[in-house]
């Protein structure tokens, strides 16, 4: 039944957990601290207690819960496993690398790895150096793996669930400082949408910027900014980072003739760096080259003020949009 | 255990060996290409524990894997066409002969990163708990992937969580070229699993029949919801890690000791000590080559994986 409810991010997430755990009774959902605690972010409070051993806490041991998240799903369950930190998936990248994502191809088929992994990335002021990456790109190298990552709390519903439905291993980035963000009227209880898609922010006709995750909320601001200055930005919020939706970008390119991608990411290696190379070779005619916004190819100090020297800034955003523009 | 079981133990350690051979044998002609592990000397640990198996039960092993897939009732025509990349290989030639899997069989397939199989094993057996199938899963690795991290944090992840999976550590003295016991300080690796307060047992794993009660027993343990069990069976791979490895790292008289103590050659002289006809223990070795010759010729014969699909089931 489709309702709609006043929820933050962090209550959209755990919305969409329980509906679908409620949709599927071959879903379960474990992690580090997740069942009893309810997570250390309090993001899956309340689930144990209504869906009982399908909701169980893990040993500290990401290997193991990765493995058993792709064991239990080729036996035909649907798990939602809980990393605490993208920082920490790094010490059992190879059930993603190696495991989950060959298990569908290498077998033809005749194996299938329908598994959610929830994670969350991004630095938050204070966080050290290895609390504070951002690593979709890495997930992005690896065909076989879906990647999706969210900054509302209507996509953070909709994309989880989406990707909980996906029979494919689905990797969803949320994002700490997002989940106790403010309330927003969100429609929830509908049928899951197919994954895939991009959310046009904010329509415009002088430059395409493609961006996803918190930053988005970043851009926006800038874009807002530039707006009274006469310049009119399209901002493209890529929810879904594989699959990606490159004829949506090259639509808006064909209208702009000039983009800007802006990612909290290293720019080095960065998603954004193949958004433009993908509108490169389709030979669009831009009015100026394109531009990457990216973090400074750093590690993140945990300083607030040295971070912000190294990740992308609204002031930085708004230059990089006034260059593209030739302002 | 009647004559017959154990004869048929041997024909199904004359099935693995032959098939091992003429792997070895299309390897070296140039039909077969890449990376062969071979288990030549390690059949009885396949053998006994597939044996005590049920239909709905799984296996996850490694790279050394043919045998395994075989005791767990793959048949010689796909193993082979899957090593020689022919369409009618269990996965079209996608696996290859270190990571191919045969699901239809209880196979749930080889893999090639040391001790990666185990957490995954570990996910087959939660399943367990939730389908009610009662499902007992089995997780195969070597020595050396003991001192692989994950290994023991399957082991402790399905210690506590009383999942129904058996841990089975091939132990063939070898990690590829390194001797085990020069990579850790107490040779018993089942210790460790003791010391997860997971129930561990040492068993010749030269011998079929030992393996077999030792798992018959786990599978007891894991069906009753008491949880995992570790098994470390002693063996001797007695070919190289890879195919032209030349084996300097075995001392003197090793190898003459390991093809003395292999398992075929041990139950064959049982038998005929015990008062078998040597003809009816011969008959086990020509009846495995004439069913592997017949395999090879089909799946030589068969059709080439065609490069068009080589894109197909990436995603849903
Ligand atoms: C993570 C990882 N590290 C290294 C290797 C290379 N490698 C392949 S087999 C092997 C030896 C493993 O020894 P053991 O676990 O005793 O198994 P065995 O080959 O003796 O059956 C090594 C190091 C690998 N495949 N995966
Ligand atoms: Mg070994």
């Amino acid at each position: 039944m489709r309702e709609t409810v006043k929820l933050n991010y962090g209550g959209a997430v755990n919305a969409a957990l329980a509906r679908s755990l409620e949709d599927y009774p071959e879903a379960i959902l474990f992690g580090e601290d997740v069942a009893l605690p309810g997570g250390v972010f309090g993001v899956t409070r309340g689930l144990r207690k209504a869906f009982g051993a399908r909701v169980f806490d893990t040993p500290i041991s990401e290997t193991a819960m990765l493995g058993a998240a792709i064991g239990s799903a080729m036996m035909g369950r649907r798990p939602i496993v809980e990393i605490m930190w993208m920082d920490f998936m790094f010490v059992a990248f190879d059930q993603i690398v190696n495991q989950a994502s060959n298990v569908r191809y290498v077998s033809e088929g005749r194996l299938t790895a329908p598994l959610t992994i929830r994670t969350q990335q991004g630095n938050a002021p204070g966080a050290c150096a290895q609390h504070s990456q951002n690593m979709e790109a890495l997930l992005l190298h690896v065909p076989g793996i879906r990647v999706a990552m969210t900054s509302t709390p209507q996509d953070a519903y909709d994309v989880l669930r989406s990707a909980v439905a996906c029979d494919d291993p689905v990797v969803v980035i949320e994002n700490r400082s997002l989940y106790a963000g403010p309330k927003a009227e969100i429609e929830i209880g509908g049928d899951p949408m197919p994954i895939g898609g991009h959310r046009l922010r904010r329509p415009g006709a002088d430059v395409t910027v493609v961006t996803w995750g918190s930053i988005t909320s970043r851009v926006l601001a800038g874009a807002d900014r530039l707006a009274a200055e006469g310049i009119d930005a399209e901002v493209i919020e890529a929810v879904w980072l594989n699959p990606f939706d490159h004829a949506a970008v090259a639509a808006s390119v064909a209208r702009t003739g000039r983009l800007v991608v802006v990612h909290e990411a290293n720019t080095t290696g960065g998603f954004g760096a193949e958004i433009v190379a993908r509108v490169v070779e389709s030979g669009a005619s831009l009015k100026s080259p394109p531009r990457r916004i990216g973090a400074r190819d750093s590690r993140i100090p945990a300083a607030v003020g040295l971070a912000a020297a190294v990740l992308p800034q609204e002031d930085d955003i708004v230059g990089g949009l006034r260059a593209a523009v030739g302002r | 255990m009647t004559t017959d079981d154990h004869l048929a133990d041997l024909h199904a350690m004359w099935r693995i060996r032959v098939l091992e051979e003429k792997i070895l044998e299309l390897r070296l002609a140039g039909d077969v290409v890449g990376s062969v592990h071979l288990s030549n000397g390690q059949e009885a640990v396949a053998v006994g524990v597939c044996g005590q198996l049920r239909k709905q039960d799984a296996v996850f092993a490694t790279y050394r894997g043919h045998g395994w897939a075989m005791a767990r009732g793959v048949p010689a025509y796909p193993i082979l066409a899957e090593v020689l990349a022919r369409t009618a290989g269990v996965n079209g030639g996608r696996g290859g002969s270190a990571h191919f899997s045969a699901p239809e069989y209880g196979f749930y397939g080889e893999n090639s990163i040391v001790g990666a199989g185990a957490p995954i094993a570990t996910g087959a057996a939660l399943a367990s708990t939730f389908d009610k199938s009662g499902r007992v899963v089995v997780t195969v690795f070597g020595d050396g992937a003991m001192n692989q991290g994950a290994v023991p944090e399957a082991m402790n992840f399905a210690a506590a969580m009383d999942l129904p999976v058996i841990f089975v550590c091939e132990n063939n003295k070898y990690s590829e070229l390194t001797p085990i016991n020069d990579m850790v300080r107490n040779p018993d690796l089942s210790a460790r699993a003791t010391a997860l307060g997971i129930p561990a047992t040492r068993v010749d794993g030269n011998d079929a029949a030992e393996v077999a009660a030792a798992t018959a027993l786990a599978i007891q343990t894991a069906r009753h919801g008491l949880g995992p069990t570790f098994i470390e069976a002693h063996t001797r791979r007695i070919v190289g890690h890879y195919i032209g490895d030349a084996q300097q790292y075995r001392p003197e008289g090793e190898i003459e000791a390991d093809l003395a103590a292999e398992p075929i050659v041990r139950l064959s002289q049982q038998l005929i000590a015990s008062g078998v006809a040597a003809d009816t223990v011969e008959a086990t070795h020509r009846r495995a080559v004439a069913e592997i010759e017949e395999a090879a010729r089909r799946a030589l014969a068969a059709t080439a994986a065609d490069p068009a699909t080589a894109l197909e089931h990436l995603y849903a």
